[in-house]
């Protein structure tokens, strides 16, 4: 940490003379780059709904965190999001209902048991905090404790990325050459689930999907190959990252937020240069 | 084309020779109905077997339960030649009917190669060898101009080419195509089926192959079955066109015309052959 403060402490910005500036804007660097890199999969594989429905879903894992007393719902929210992930995969399963119709029951019994629980004894806006994040407060034990996560969840990422990508295509095609198709599936959605869920105190459950989805989307709309699709959308999900933390500052806007409207600005920009 | 085949059969080693794949008391049954049943079928290597039925007969579900996508009764597997005790599963090759993708996804042909058969994660750019090995296989398919195209930049048949291309990436035991021809233009058909019928020789591979152009699947196919629930007929192109499954379900025009164009064939040269 020492190092970056170093670092980030040269920059010839007013805004990057604070220290919580300065970690923000590595939890940005940190995030952004995950989140574009899962999210090409998750549009491919069209999950936007289900990774919108696992964010609000973290909401009923902070009510049972906050039930256990808990000072720091997140392995609650972990161990929720998973649970909801493997459900859904396997609903998706054996269920005749269309993945829609599951995704939505699941999310709307989620987030009405999360404020359930949460607002008992009208104690709701103690935990408003999740709803918008705050970026601004995050803590050097706590970037560490992301870099962890983060660490791992992209190093697994990175080893089952062509089985992931190939099941996206065509599952039957994908049956046919010898990939465990459900497994994976399942695998997918818990890891999305779990990039998500961990995410969420930072940037708030309102937008989180939007950060998944917005830069792997814009993107899209200009590459021809997977290698432009996915750096294209690490290239987006940054500037879009940098550019919300610096004007949210300036502003005193809430920081997940602007970032996901600089997002939507590089999707509108990208429609100008979408192939035919 | 022969000669790059015959080249491709070379580098991809030894076929096998007298080996099948079969099928015993096979049968599907969906939410309490049977769909398919007493299903009994040998499959052989270098036989090019066309599957024939009406709509709602079971022959995608066949195909589907062959693949491990539904569950299934009886067995499956596959057996080598001059080892008849090793029963094994047989490795499958497949085909699609159509590729469910959005035609903007920014998929090449490589990219797809490289996600079926590469470790590195596609993004990260394609190893030499990845790029030989898709375009050698593409080659045998008339495809290798298509190596970096976009998949949603390919016609139907273009598509079926590379699907057909990566289904022999590796050489399967069995090969499925389903309704490989739908969407593609009758000069396109013509060769689709001429190009299967030289890989089944090449590479000695058995092929199931569902269709419902009937004429031209009869053309080229060395024996059809006609199912809907169970194998109804079963024999050479025109035993089964001139029994009783085509006429009914299909009318007793269609079934003449079909054998119109078998004896037009037998009235040619017959294949060359290496």
């Amino acid at each position: 940490m020492t190092f970056w403060y170093s670092i980030a402490g040269h920059l010839p910005f007013e805004w990057a003379q604070f220290a919580f500036m300065q970690n923000a804007l590595l939890a940005v660097l940190l995030i952004a780059p995950l989140f574009a890199l899962i999210g090409c999969l998750v549009i491919s594989n069209q999950m936007a709904f289900f990774s919108d429905a696992i964010g609000h879903a973290a909401l009923t894992g902070i009510a049972i965190g906050a039930l256990a007393g808990l000072a720091d719902p997140l392995w609650a929210m972990l161990a929720f999001a998973t649970v909801l992930a493997i459900l859904v995969s396997v609903l998706r399963r054996y269920s005749s209902a269309s993945t829609d119709t599951i995704i939505g029951l699941m999310m709307a019994f989620a987030v009405a048991l999360g404020v359930v629980l949460l607002s008992r004894g009208g104690g709701f806006a103690r935990y408003s905090r999740y709803l918008i994040g705050d970026l601004l407060t995050i803590t050097p034990f706590e970037i560490l404790r992301l870099v962890l996560l983060l660490a791992i969840v992209a190093g697994v990422w990175l080893a089952f990325f062509n089985p992931l990508f190939f099941v996206c295509l065509n599952r039957s095609l994908a049956k046919a050459r010898g990939f465990p198709v459900w497994r994976l599936e399942a695998f997918f959605a818990v890891i999305v689930a779990l990039v998500v869920t961990v995410t969420i105190p930072w940037v708030g459950l309102l937008v989180i999907n939007a950060l998944l989805i917005v830069p792997a989307a814009a993107s899209r709309n200009m590459a021809r190959t997977m290698t432009a699709y996915v750096l294209g959308a690490v290239v987006i999900s940054v500037l879009a990252g940098v550019l919300g933390l610096i004007t949210s500052f300036y502003w005193g806007t809430a920081t997940g937020a602007t970032i996901v409207l600089w997002a939507m600005g590089f999707f509108i920009v990208s429609l100008a240069f979408r192939r035919r | 084309m022969t000669q790059t085949l015959q080249q491709q059969a070379t580098v991809l080693g030894p076929s096998c020779g007298g080996c099948c794949t079969r099928l015993v008391n096979f049968g599907v049954t969906l939410n309490g109905t049977v769909v398919l049943e007493a299903i009994n079928l040998h499959v052989h290597c270098g036989e090019l077997t066309v599957l024939l039925g009406p709509n709602g007969a079971g022959k995608t579900t066949l195909f589907r339960a062959m693949l491990g996508e539904l569950p299934y009764t009886g067995t499956l597997h596959f057996v080598h030649a001059g080892s008849e005790e090793r029963f094994i599963h047989p490795r499958i090759g497949y085909v699609p009917q159509k590729l469910d993708i959005d035609t903007l996804a920014p998929v090449t042909v490589l990219d797809l190669f490289a996600g079926a058969l590469a470790h590195r994660p596609v993004w990260l750019g394609h190893s030499a060898a990845i790029r030989a090995k898709a375009l050698d296989m593409l080659s045998v398919v008339n495809a290798h101009a298509l190596l970096d195209q976009r998949l949603g930049q390919l016609s139907c048949g273009q598509l079926q080419r590379v699907l057909l291309a990566l289904a022999l990436t590796p050489v399967p035991d069995l090969l499925l195509l389903d309704e490989p021809v739908s969407g593609v233009d009758p000069a396109g058909i013509d060769l689709f089926y001429r190009m299967v019928s030289e890989l089944r020789r090449i590479f000695d591979l058995s092929i199931l192959l569902v269709s419902h152009d009937i004429p031209t699947a009869a053309r080229f196919a060395d024996r059809m079955i006609f199912l809907n629930r169970t194998i109804l007929c079963d024999g050479s192109s025109r035993e089964v066109l001139a029994g009783p499954c085509i006429r009914q379900t299909f009318g007793i025009d269609l079934a003449n015309v079909a054998i119109q164009q078998l004896e037009n064939r037998s009235n040619q040269p017959a294949h060359h052959h290496p």
